[in-house]
């Protein structure tokens, strides 16, 4: 799967647990851009992703991610 | 059941009209999706929970010191949830000489909790157990080593298993069941725990909370009290009308033992108190059979309550079983193996409960054990004989209609009543019927088991009990009356509650009698009573009208004085322990 086809599966994940249906991300967006993308909500984030590409992060890869670029990356290895 | 993400989406929809309930939260990690997954859950089972929720790891500042948050908020239902790896770090700090303290010292820690807010509140206590985590620093040997945390963790479940024993407001949350159900691997993800402090996954957290939701159902009443059961291929194998009832397949071979296991299960629930009935697409002499004859049948008739067999659909006979028993629809389990008969049951009762039975009948139990269906807060050694009470119902009902008039009928029943004020040996019952009387209860103020006994003690109050008997059987204390002194000349009836096994059968009329002669002896002039609504009790609207009582603003006043004794055909029976 290349790229830009994880962050638009990784965008449709965001605005289900976040629940905002306008909701669009790109490499460059950290969690201060985004309302409600709390330490919480993160959990619920990193626990539907890794159900939806069926892998699971390491807990020093969710704590090091500076933006949704370096997640995908993650991804990306991964899968 | 639904995920967090539907639980936590659902806190947008209207809660007002659902029930309110203040719940306390304290917990030594983070609990607030712990919260949301609860309050969601609520939701879906009526009710609206507001949850106070304390930093995590203020346990005991909140409960020990007066002043706090939680004492201010003053819960219903204080929920503890302390976790299993807060104990094992306090394990690893000890010195290595006390780890065999460990239970012991925790155990204390609880009871000390537990009096606090007991002392200070009128609050039942939800206290999690531990889930099992084993250290693997002994192996299996841990088993033989007092101080390994395995053996301290399991003692400590144990230790209060036995201190909630004693204790009636305080239940235990049994995580470390759903972590057997479930699998330590879906009850704890340490990615979350490491990153969020949360001991709970996000995938565990619809579970427990409907197990706490079972809980606080129960608390508030909402309990099962009847399994209606269909009879081939759910309670045996096969076709009894076509395979003869020596060819059904129960007892020990092969998928007969499925069916073997299966019933010993419902009869442990009739033996709770359970009530079993049995609704099946059968000639009642066919169906009746195996009951009857067949050696390997672990369920006779006399574990069923009512026992309907003819062509007629299903729906027809369920509310005909419901009528009989006199029980709300969300109070009966329904278990059918049919797809076509549980829809069009679910379809045209929906409030009646409809299990989707595996497939497999040797997936019945397991099934049914994860679904957690007959929770309680209390058992008394009443609630063993119910089934036999139905029964013996029955055959009254088949009295009655052989009467002209009811007088005669009652008057052929021999009725007896003993009357008793609240005492150690009926205080169970009285809370247990305080609880689960929605119908005939007047002002439907519950009581738990250690309100009453606080009742019994105070001097302001007087309270009575009835029991009923016929020539037919014992009904056991089906009628409870709490008065109120509330000055020199009138007597507040609090609390008046009866079993709806008993209507129409003049009990308003002897407990009247009862409690007016009582007033009148003591001096007091009035007797005052309240109706207050509910969404059940419509019974009693004009309960106080009928026994002649005058509406006074909100109340209903009863002249003492001028007081007439009612007709009635109930005689009362000297008590044992006058």
């Amino acid at each position: 799967m290349n790229k830009d086809r994880v962050l638009t599966r990784v965008n449709e994940i965001f605005r289900d647990v976040l629940d905002n249906e306008h909701l669009i991300i790109t490499y460059q967006t950290t969690a201060n851009d985004v309302e409600d993308w709390d330490s919480l909500n993160h959990i619920q984030l990193v626990v539907a992703i890794e159900k939806q590409f069926n892998l699971r992060f390491t807990s020093r890869e969710i704590l090091g991610w500076r933006n949704v670029g370096e997640m995908i990356d993650s991804i990306i290895k991964k899968i | 059941m639904k995920n967090f993400s539907q639980l936590r989406k659902s806190l947008k929809n209207d809660f007002s009209g659902l029930q309110k309930i203040r719940i306390a939260l304290l917990g030594d990690t983070s609990t607030q999706f712990l919260l949301q997954a609860l309050q969601g859950t609520a939701f879906d089972r009526g009710f609206n929970l507001q949850i106070l929720e304390t930093g995590f790891n203020d346990i005991e500042t909140q409960v020990f010191n007066e002043e706090s948050d939680m004492y201010k908020f003053n819960p219903e239902i204080v929920v503890i949830f302390k976790c299993s790896h807060k104990l094992l770090q306090q394990y690893n700090r000890l010195d290595s000489s006390q780890h065999s303290q460990l239970a012991d010292d925790e155990l204390m820690l609880i009871g000390r909790l537990y009096s606090q807010i007991n002392n200070n509140l009128k609050a039942k206590i939800i206290y999690f157990n531990y889930a099992e985590i084993d250290d693997a620093v002994f192996g299996n040997y841990a088993n033989k080593v007092e101080s390994s945390f395995l053996f301290q963790l399991r003692k400590l479940n144990y230790k209060l298993m036995n201190y909630a024993v004693t204790k009636t407001d305080l239940y235990l949350l049994d995580i470390s069941n759903l972590q057997n159900q479930l699998g330590k691997s879906s009850l704890f993800h340490p990615s979350t725990y490491i990153n969020a402090e949360m001991v709970l996954s996000i995938d565990i957290l619809p579970a427990i909370s409907s197990r706490m939701l079972d809980i606080i159902e129960a608390i508030y009443g909402k309990v099962k009290k009847c399994v209606i059961l269909d009879l081939d291929n759910t309670l045996w194998g096969g076709i009894i009308g076509d395979d003869g009832f020596e060819n059904i397949q129960i007892g020990s071979l092969g998928i007969g033992k499925a069916f073997t296991e299966f019933q010993y299960w419902l009869k442990k629930l009739k033996e709770r108190g359970i009530i079993l009935a049995v609704c099946s697409k059968n000639y009642e002499t066919t169906a009746k059979e195996p009951f009857e004859k067949h050696p390997e049948m672990v369920l006779r008739l006399d574990d069923i309550a009512i026992f309907i067999a003819n062509w007629e659909n299903k729906v027809d006979n369920i509310n005909q079983i419901q009528r009989a028993l006199n029980i709300g629809f969300d109070s009966i389990v329904f278990l059918d193996d049919n797809v076509y008969e549980r829809n069009i049951v679910r379809e045209n009762i929906p409030a009646l409960v409809v299990p989707e039975l595996p497939e497999d009948p040797a997936e019945y139990l397991e099934y049914l054990y994860t679904l957690n269906l007959f929770e309680t807060v209390t058992f008394s050694v009443i609630d063993t004989c119910r089934t036999e009470k139905y029964q013996i119902e029955a055959k009254r009902t088949e009295t009655r209609q052989s009467f002209a008039n009811e007088k005669d009928f009652l008057s052929s029943l021999n009725m007896l009543s003993v009357i008793e004020p609240f005492n150690k040996f009926n205080i169970a019952r009285i809370a247990q019927l305080s609880q689960r009387s929605n119908q005939f209860n007047l002002r439907t103020v519950r009581y738990s088991e250690s309100q009453i006994e606080a009742i019994a003690k105070s001097g302001n109050n007087f309270t009575f009990s009835f029991g009923l008997e016929d020539k037919f059987g014992d009904h056991g204390l089906i009628s409870v009356i709490i008065i109120k002194v509330e000055s020199e000349t009138v007597l507040f009836i609090d609390s008046w509650f009866m079993s709806c096994r008993v209507l129409k059968r003049g009990m308003e009329q002897f407990a009247l009698n009862t409690i007016a002669d009582f007033g009148k002896k003591n001096g007091f002039h009035y007797l005052k009573g309240q109706y207050i609504a509910t969404a059940k009790n419509r019974l009693v609207k004009d309960h106080y009208i009928h026994l002649g009582f005058a509406p006074i603003d909100d109340y209903w006043v009863l002249n003492l004085n001028s007081y007439q004794k009612r007709e009635c055909f109930i005689k009362e029976k000297r008590s044992l322990y006058e």
